[in-house]
């Protein structure tokens, strides 16, 4: 067998116990220490002693590898070790910079005055020559540089967009000839996660809304005496746009970030590259009954928050301002017409779309690591919320338009 | 502690997830220096006995003595320290994602040690050129390819120069001659360091290169069958089922 040298001081701890001194530091030796000697006849040789371990003080390469720049003549360096105590990788590192600084002024190394197992390690570190092109340098990019490419990126993924959308479209056409392959029990779960899961956050969220907007609009009407009309302000606010806006808003980051984690993981574990060598199309497996139980569970779940809404200003009529609860009902269901709601569930359904497209599609490009798997929820999460205030102001302006 | 002396010893341990036992009555010695192997065909629970080993599940019954501290009764403290001493590489590498190469070795480093960032960086340097990766130090674990994963593993693995090395599946997934360089890769810091290294494994190639003992696992008895060099148990065992699984069921 293999005959291992007996100096192999690096095990030498001896108590026979693994102790944590070994790790947090031993008092008792003497410090590690180097120092290079004059050079004669083109040779130099370098004292080490002490105890060059990671868990002591180590002295730092820099001197040592200033005093060999300095050393005028230098043709050869070698070693004298007896004065080492105890040695690891704290070692075995110093003696890679130095080594790896004398391969490059030409300077020969002979490391037969180092211990025994010491001397192969080395060898091991410098058997394989290091890859050309495998350092990286330092890359600095100017600001310029940096907005033109953020510039480009943005280009670049709303084409990506685009495409998806495309590929989500020719996904609905198949499902819609009843060729999409997808399982209908996962659509159930999906239905339910996105939607009767989501009913406390949203109902705290939209209360409290309905209630915000109530406050600060009394306040605003008390001035001109007409409290009474804080009823169509929170009724019509809360049906038309906020319900739905402040829903979508919720489900962004609730489901459509899992969406993206729950595609981006799958990503990282070829899943989706299984899906695809059977024949099963991810934008039918995947997306589509993501798309599905979102675009269905989102005006559901707005029209529930529309009433949550509504009930959060009221609260603030009755027990704030003083209006009576007879009142106030009256005064809503006169200012709300069927129209106002039907606007309603269109912008929900759209909104539902996007979160469900952007979690769909940051989970699809999402990269091979598990930190790749974050930016997909996070670029998810941005990504949704930008396009659903975007889409809520074009859908309030076409709305406009139409006179409704 | 000299090689060959004893350095971990397992007294009649029994492993288990909550009822569903996986392995009883291990009694074996992995010795000082040794490359030992654990094997046995598939679901044996070979990884779970390296988990106890490497101190992350509990036995249910038994003692696992490390230099002769049983490692599940000593106190919290002395349980963290001993486990410093251990080195673990994973079947996948579970390198961080979204840290450079030279920071993997580095986190434990930073952790345990008083070093300055500049002397754990040569560290990291110098250890990834241990394993061949000279100047790679920058790069992240989804830029290389699998079987350099494997060595940036068994590089912070090494990270705290730990006593013991545990590897799970180490040449899994990697081409032959990968799988070779790797296992002169852990013969060449064996023999340098004198590393005890418990390696999970039934890459029967690997086996017959590296090892110096090994205990064969049964997934049917949920026991042992049997302890030695696998080339003797290989020639020599007079149980059917071992002589089949190292002769592939050619012999």
């Amino acid at each position: 067998m293999r005959d291992l040298a007996p100096d192999r001081s690096c095990r030498s701890s001896g108590s026979g116990r693994v102790s944590a001194a070994a790790v947090s530091g031993s008092p008792a030796s003497a410090q590690a220490a180097a120092s290079l000697g004059a050079v004669a006849d083109g040779t130099a040789t370098l004292l080490l002693s002490g105890e060059w371990t990671i868990a002591s003080r180590l002295p730092g390469s820099d001197e040592t590898l200033r005093a060999l720049d300095g050393a005028s003549g230098l043709k050869r360096l070698a070693f004298e070790a007896s004065g080492v105590t105890a040695w690891d990788s704290g070692l075995a590192s110093f003696l890679t910079a130095v080594m790896g600084r004398c391969r490059a002024s030409g300077v020969e190394v002979d490391p037969s005055g180092l211990p025994q197992g010491l001397q192969g390690l080395l060898h091991l570190a410098f058997a394989v020559p290091e890859r050309k092109g495998a350092r990286r340098g330092e890359s600095r990019t100017s600001f310029l540089e940096h907005v033109g490419e953020d510039w480009l990126d943005l280009v670049r993924s709303t084409g990506e967009i685009m495409t998806f959308l495309g590929e989500v479209v020719l996904a609905f056409g198949r499902m819609l000839k009843g060729r999409a392959c997808f399982r209908r029990s996962e659509l159930w779960v999906l239905i339910q996660q996105s939607g009767a899961d989501a009913l406390p956050i949203v109902s705290v969220v939209t209360f409290l809304v309905g209630l915000i907007l109530a406050y600060i609009g009394g306040a605003q009407l008390a001035q001109f005496g007409a409290k009474i009309f804080v009823a169509d302000l929170v009724g019509l606010a809360m049906v038309i746009q906020m319900g739905a806006l402040v829903t979508a808003i919720v489900l962004a980051g609730r489901t459509g970030a899992a969406f993206a984690a729950q595609i981006g993981t799958m990503q990282v574990n070829e899943e989706v590259d299984a899906l695809r060598t059977l024949g099963i199309s991810p934008m039918d497996f995947l997306v589509l009954p993501r798309m599905m139980a979102l675009i269905l569970m989102t005006p559901l779940l707005a029209i529930y928050a529309d009433l949550m809404g509504i009930l959060g200003g009221a609260f603030v009529a009755v027990a704030v301002e003083g209006i009576g609860v007879l009142e106030y009902t009256n005064r809503t269901l006169e200012a709300i017409k069927l129209h106002h709601a039907v606007q309603g569930v269109i912008n929900a359904a759209i909104y539902g779309a996007i979160v469900a497209v952007s979690g769909c599609l940051r989970g699809m490009q999402c990269g091979r690591s598990a930190s790749a798997v974050g930016l997909a929820t996070t670029s998810a999460v941005v990504t949704s919320i930008v396009f659903i205030v975007i889409a809520a102001a074009v859908m309030t302006m076409v709305f406009q338009a139409l006179g409704w | 502690m000299a090689r060959g002396d004893p350095h971990i010893v397992l007294d009649g341990v029994t492993l288990a997830y909550g009822d569903f036992l996986i392995q009883q009555g291990l009694d074996f010695t992995v010795r000082e220096g040794d490359i030992f192997i654990l094997m046995g065909g598939s679901g044996c629970g070979k990884s779970t006995v390296m988990r106890s080993l490497s101190g992350i599940l509990e036995p249910k019954a038994g003692r696992i003595l490390y230099h002769d501290t049983d490692f599940w009764h000593a106190s919290p403290e002395q349980r963290a320290s001993m486990q410093r001493r251990f080195g673990v590489m994973y079947q996948s590498g579970a390198l961080w994602s979204s840290m450079t190469l030279a920071e993997n070795i580095a986190l434990p480093l930073e952790q345990y040690t008083d070093l300055d960032a500049r002397q754990i960086a040569e560290i990291a340097a110098y250890k990834l050129a241990l394993v061949g990766l000279t100047g790679f130090d920058d790069f992240y674990p989804s830029e290389i390819s699998g079987g350099m994963q494997k060595r940036v593993g068994v590089a912070r693995a090494m990270a705290l120069d730990p006593e013991i090395l545990f590897f799970d599946e180490p040449s899994a997934g990697l081409d032959p001659v990968s799988a070779r360089l790797l296992d002169d890769l852990l013969l060449e810091l064996r023999d340098s360091l004198g590393t005890t290294m418990v390696v999970v494994t039934h890459e029967l190639a690997s086996i017959f290169t590296i090892a110096d003992d090994s205990v064969f696992l049964d997934p049917e008895t949920k026991t042992m069958l049997t302890t030695g060099n696998p080339r003797e148990l290989r020639d020599h065992s007079d149980i059917a089922k071992v002589r089949t699984f190292l002769t592939r069921g050619e012999a």
